[in-house]
């Protein structure tokens, strides 16, 4: 079942559509026809059904992250029910996998032999990479330069999974250069290639089917906190880059009103520093790859260089459905700095032995805030606030290594005396946690 | 139904009445920097002199060209870095306009919605500009400039591929004023060595499906024996990464000044569409 929007041409009210070349209609036309054609086909909902089961692990599923929660207590209310819909188990570890199982049952079904992806932090390159192993597709991912030294892990993943990864060297070498460089491959390859996009942006019908490749996330979040706790959540969080996390737990509690959905972007090193990703909050509606969104860009409308300690928020564009939920007030939106990021990503780590994507680590910040925030129900019961916990963070150890000082010498040496400090030894490093709060040299600034 | 050359139209006309086809070429503005690049552009229209382009394409770089390929990309990225803005994009057109060539500009949708697309047009239109060529804008999402391109008597110059459909192929010929920009392969921009083999039958289909519609054959022309034969079959060869390259060259030798080359392989593609290579 899709919804109203995007209407026949793609458009979100004043957002979306296909500003693309028009080499591309064609592809895009077949690739709309094919999705429409395979979600009216049972066969192919129930291979897809089968797969998210048999290979990605789902239903995902719900984590109450009880001593997390004790970090987002109001001064006078009880601490919020906060929980975690764990996109990280996925096979690949991320909920990307989601969607490029299903594009990749239409690239099969399209008849094409070959797929190529865009990424940021590498998920949907690995996610990209896997399917095609799967599927026997040949695979080429576009990288930016600067992601792949930043996510060398997921390079390596990705090569080893059989796939081509192309480092892309032209503009500010990340996510949106990525993007240029693999929508240029497929003005020239559509015949035989299927551009897999990894998010819900770019040309029509790209937002439409990514989201409802992804909206399997709120459809079991739904019944599931329904059946645990027989009420819906308060608030549903996510982070946003591109959006395609943050509107798959949004897609099935968008028609419920008294959900608030709130959609965290990168704050990099502060909104008012003009360092960060954070689109909506910060950008003006314009037109980038393929579509009419909120674009970071100058006063001539050239795109500006986003900033994030996340490659995967590191865009400076966002989903047009994110841009019309912003528009009508239905989604809110705010930024969270690569600060408060790596404080929620410490905090979930140590209170509940998770850790989390740098990415979804804004979407955990933001449940903090909200938590604190939230107006106290009626019924005396704590708050439910439904956090998408999109990936996991074994990619990102190495920038944590280097954000938090991290110590990787063991301890014990040759000589028998000890080496490297003990974290918390060193106050400027400590990474324990005290249980009435977190550490005071590294507090949450909310 | 009949099809309106407009203004850039004309001087495909106009070759056509010395028995020949017509040579479009592109440059951006601001590379190597806005006032050689506006000499450059002048080379391009010949210099008042010797035989030149028919028709300049005035290339206002872009942050995110999706349809560029390396060597445009390469040069538009120096210009934006040494801080061209869009209105240099006027200034180029009346340099070239006042040499007496008719000029269009091609640049990607945002820069010209973020402008302000009447104020644009008007501006455009106030410079002495023929049209926009729109490589990432086709009719489905042009309201606006369609509006905006009647106000200000703008030629609008849209793509078609070999892989549109007839029918889209058709609606987009109807939108066309001007002429019809035929990519003649499926890629980006950038020169190649062979010749187009789906160009003439993608000329043919414009002509099934507008009789009088003028058509232009780009992406990957670099010589004149290309140019030559294009406009056997078409109404003008469009020639750019070949002509942007000789700019970069120059620039890696030292001296990006140095436009002889530039007029050296106009010389020679002047020549291709006259026959004479």
């Amino acid at each position: 079942m899709v919804s109203a929007l995007p209407d026949a041409r793609g458009h979100f009210e004043d957002f979306g559509g296909k500003f693309v070349p028009e080499a591309l209609w064609t592809a895009l036309a077949q690739l709309e026809r094919e999705f429409r054609s395979a979600m009216d086909d049972p066969g192919f909902g129930d291979e897809l059904r089968r797969l998210l089961a048999d290979y990605t692990g789902r239903p995902t599923p719900i984590t109450v992250a009880t001593r997390f929660a004790e970090h987002a207590r109001p001064a006078d209310g009880p601490a919020p029910l906060i929980l975690l819909k764990r996109e990280d188990l996925n096979h690949t570890g991320s909920h990307k996998i989601n969607n490029v199982l299903g594009q990749a049952l239409l690239t099969r079904r399209m008849g094409k032999t070959r797929v190529i992806a865009e990424t940021g932090a590498g998920q949907h390159g690995v996610a990209t990479a896997t399917a095609a192993a799967l599927f026997g597709l040949e695979c080429t991912v576009y990288m930016g330069k600067v992601d792949t030294e930043r996510q060398a892990l997921n390079v390596a993943r990705m090569r080893l999974l059989g796939a081509e990864v192309i480092a892309v060297e032209s503009g500010t070498q990340t996510l949106k250069d990525a993007m240029n460089e693999a929508m240029r491959d497929w003005v020239a390859s559509v015949d035989e290639t299927h551009y897999l996009i990894g998010t819900v942006a770019g040309p029509h019908p790209f937002p439409l089917l990514v989201r409802e490749f992804q909206r399997v996330i709120s459809t079991e979040a739904r019944a599931q906190v329904l059946q645990t706790y027989g009420r819906l959540p308060d608030a549903v969080a996510a982070c946003v880059g591109g959006g395609s996390n943050a509107l798959g737990i949004f897609a099935d509690f968008i028609g419920d009103e008294g959900v608030a959905l709130h959609g965290y972007e990168a704050g990099g090193d502060g909104v008012e520093t003009g360092r960060h990703a954070a689109t909506i909050s910060a950008g003006s509606v314009g037109v980038l790859h393929g579509m009419r969104t909120f674009v970071l860009q100058d006063e001539d409308g050239q795109t500006k260089d986003s900033h994030s300690i996340s490659a995967g928020l590191d865009y400076p564009g966002v989903g047009p459905e994110h841009s019309w939920l912003a528009a009508t007030g239905r989604a809110t939106y705010e930024a969270v700095t690569d600060t408060e990021a790596m404080e929620a990503f410490r905090l979930l780590t140590q209170t509940e032995g998770i850790l989390p994507a740098i990415e979804s680590a804004h979407g955990l910040a933001g449940a903090l805030r909200l938590g604190r925030n939230l107006a106290p129900r009626p019924d005396g019961q704590p708050p439910i606030v439904l956090v998408n916990l999109s990936g996991r963070g074994d990619k990102d150890v190495d920038t944590a290594i280097q954000w938090f000082g991290v110590d990787t010498r063991g301890t014990g040496s040759e000589s028998g005396r000890p080496v490297g400090t003990n974290l918390s030894d060193d106050p400027e490093l400590d990474l324990t946690l005290d249980e009435s709060g977190p550490a005071s040299t590294t507090a949450v600034q909310l | 139904m009949t099809f309106d050359v407009g203004r850039s139209g004309g001087a495909f006309v106009a070759a056509k009445g010395e028995g020949r086809g017509a040579l479009v070429g592109f440059l951006h503005v601001g590379y190597p920097d806005v006032p050689t690049s506006l000499d450059a552009m002048r080379a391009l229209a010949g210099d008042g002199e010797g035989p030149g382009v028919d028709l300049v394409e005035v290339g206002l770089p872009y942050s995110d060209p999706m349809m560029d390929g390396v060597t445009v990309q390469r040069a538009g990225t120096r210009a934006l870095q040494r801080g061209v803005r869009t209105r240099d994009a006027f200034a180029a057109v009346e340099a070239v306009a006042e040499a007496g060539t008719p000029a269009v500009v091609m640049t990607y949708w945002n820069l010209v919605e973020h402008y302000g697309a009447d104020a644009f047009a008007r501006d455009l239109a106030a410079a002495g500009g023929a049209g926009l060529i729109t490589p990432d804008l086709t009719p489905d999402e042009a309201e606006t400039w369609f509006e905006v391109s009647d106000a200000h008597g703008l030629d609008r110059v849209f793509l078609v591929s070999p892989s549109s459909t007839d029918d889209r192929l058709a609606e987009t010929v109807a939108a066309c004023r001007g002429w019809v920009y035929a990519t003649s392969v499926m890629g980006v921009t950038g020169a190649r060595a062979q010749s187009s083999t789906a160009a003439p039958g993608l000329v043919a289909r414009i002509r099934d499906a507008e009789p009088d519609a003028l058509a232009g054959v780009g992406l990957g022309v670099s010589t004149g024996a290309q140019a030559r034969e294009i406009v056997a079959y078409a109404d003008a060869a469009i020639v750019g990464s070949a002509l942007v390259k000789t700019l970069l060259d120059a620039e890696d030798r030292g001296t990006p000044d140095d436009l002889t080359a530039l007029r050296g392989l106009v010389a020679e593609l002047a020549r291709g569409v006259r026959g004479e290579s």
